[in-house]
């Protein structure tokens, strides 16, 4: 898997269409006189994205922070409970659901709940994206400490190898590249969780994520900005799963392992 | 030619296996009144064998008649539902080894930490198992590529690294079960003759799992072929060509004599042919 930069027939078509599709919809709306407070033309969107780049700037900044923090989290506590999930069936059994509730938990109806625990700010922000994020972390590396090579684990055992030996030296480095699959999947959950936690619990003390953002914009009734803010938040997501698609991709050279096959 | 460079290279491993390299080394096995079942198959049924101390044992059978199942119970990985084994001058299993039927690498580990595996989880220190790692990948002609991972390596490579590790610890009863069955012949002819020179300069007993007859009694002292669905052993027979074997045994008559008679005998037992 060789880093080089993407080659013309790679970026070309991507770029070609999202240019015509512009072009269309800033024609259509055009003819079609849309009022700009329903649907704004692209242009507009890009010169709202212009005159407000300082304060899109600072939202973005804030919400990366929340949504990175909310990702560390899902991935230290999501490995250390997927480590006690393996421990054995019975204790697998007893409180894997629990683990599935945080995937099924509608988080829109428990934020203001968690508004109340933790009050508001980036604490609540961060615990939303780390509830939204955590499931796919849990589930894929539990599914990965579990899915050991049966070999390798005969091999360990004809060595006489203990739990814990088995577990650092075998089973751990095995479930790394399930783990990175978790990862990849919770980063753009993570952004997601940190904007639905700004709706919620922002108190603007930073002046705002890109969820209050378009909140207030809403209020306000600046389409264009509104507009501008969405597409920055699409971006954001999309950086966070690059860049951990970049890490998977240097741990896994790194350790020599393969990709998941999923 | 192999075999002689392979045997000063093991002595050079030290007083202890040139101790183990003496006639006898190798531990003797006694299968007794053995049973093995899964659900209501019975793999294995009523089976008694015995192993002398250093004697090369070919296991022959179709795929599906329990070679495996046999293998992992000699190895311990497996518990019989009747019967016993016994492994004598070893009754803890301390010195058995076993090689996988693919190579069955750690892929985040280097050549030379791959085969010092075994002796890491012994409690061996990094500076002296890493020193035996290196000499056993020098016997195994893996010199340049001990720094490399296991995906740089071809499969010949692997199964090398391997027959390495299973052989840091000394064993003195290796258990193999089909270890060269992937590769192609060449690759495999020439992976017959190192083991070959491992196992005359380390006197261990040996169990080789395979399905070819011609790899049977090119390594094998003695040939025996199991019977599916617990049929037992239908064929037990020695094989007295002189060793090292060669390329000039390949093309003896005695050779070709020997896989006659294991043919006639195969067609004796199984005159639809179903042998794999
Ligand atoms: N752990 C197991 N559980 C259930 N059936 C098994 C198990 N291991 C082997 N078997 C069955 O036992 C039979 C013999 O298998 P095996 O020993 O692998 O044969 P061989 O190595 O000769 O090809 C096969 O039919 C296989 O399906
Ligand atoms: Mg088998």
């Amino acid at each position: 898997m060789p880093l080089t930069p993407p080659r013309l027939a790679t970026w070309l078509p991507p770029v070609l269409s999202f240019a015509i599709l512009t072009l269309v919809m800033e024609l259509g709306l055009w003819v079609l006189a849309v009022p700009d407070y329903l649907l704004p033309r692209p242009s507009q969107v890009f010169i709202a994205l212009y005159v407000n780049s300082a304060e899109l700037g600072r939202s973005i900044l804030q919400t990366s922070i929340a949504a990175s923090a909310g990702l560390l989290a899902s991935a230290l506590l999501g490995v250390l409970v997927a480590l006690a999930l393996s421990i054995n069936d019975g204790i697998r059994r007893a409180f894997y659901p629990y683990a599935v509730f945080f995937q099924t938990v509608p988080i829109v109806a428990i934020a203001p709940l968690l508004v109340i625990w933790f009050g508001y700010g980036l604490r609540t922000i961060i615990a939303v994206s780390f509830i939204v994020s955590v499931f796919p972390i849990i589930a894929n590396t539990l599914s990965g400490l579990l899915s050991t090579d049966p070999a390798l684990r005969d091999l360990f055992r004809l060595h006489r190898a203990g739990t814990w030996t088995t577990l650092l030296k075998l089973r751990i480095p095995a479930a790394v590249p399930h783990f990175l699959t978790g990862l990849r999947i919770a980063s753009g959950l993570a952004v997601i969780g940190a904007i639905v936690g700004e709706f919620v619990a922002d108190d603007y003390s930073q002046g705002g994520g890109i969820g209050t953002l378009v909140l207030v914009s809403i209020k306000e009734l600046k389409t264009d900005k509104v507009f501008a803010a969405v597409l920055m938040a699409s971006l954001l997501g999309l950086v966070f799963f690059a860049l951990v698609n970049l890490i998977s991709r240097f741990t896994r050279r790194h350790w020599h392992i393969a990709e998941t096959r999923e | 030619m192999i075999a002689t460079t392979l045997t000063d290279g093991l002595t050079a491993l030290g007083p202890a296996s040139r101790a183990a390299g003496a006639a006898g080394a190798g531990v003797a096995v006694r299968l007794q009144g053995l049973g093995r079942r899964f659900g209501a198959m019975a793999v294995v049924a009523d089976l008694d064998l015995e192993i002398p101390p250093g004697q090369f044992l070919a296991l022959l059978g179709p795929s599906g008649c329990g070679k495996t199942t046999l293998l992992r119970l000699i190895a311990g990985l497996d518990t019989p539902d009747r019967g016993s084994i016994r492994l004598e001058g070893d009754p803890e299993g301390r010195s058995r080894a076993y090689v996988f039927q693919d190579a069955c690498l750690l892929p985040w580990r280097r050549v030379l930490d791959n085969v010092a595996l075994p002796l890491e989880l012994g409690g061996v220190p990094k500076a002296e198992r890493r020193e035996q790692a290196r000499r056993l990948i020098q016997l195994v002609g893996l010199e340049a590529a001990s720094e490399r991972y296991p995906d740089e390596l071809s499969g010949g490579m692997k199964m090398r690294v391997s027959l390495a590790r299973a052989l840091i610890t000394r064993p003195r009863l290796l258990l193999l079960d089909e270890p060269f069955a992937a590769l192609d012949d060449f690759t495999r002819q020439h992976l017959d003759d190192h083991l070959q020179g491992l196992f005359l300069a380390h006197g261990m007993t040996v169990v080789f799992v395979t399905h070819s007859m011609a790899e049977a009694v090119y390594l094998a002292d003695r040939v025996v072929m199991l019977a599916p669905q617990g049929g037992g052993l239908v064929l037990d027979q020695r094989v007295d060509l002189p060793r090292p074997r060669d390329q000039d045994t390949r093309v003896s008559p005695g050779y070709a004599a020997h896989i006659h008679d294991l043919a006639t005998a195969l067609a004796r037992w199984a005159p639809g042919g179903v042998v794999a």
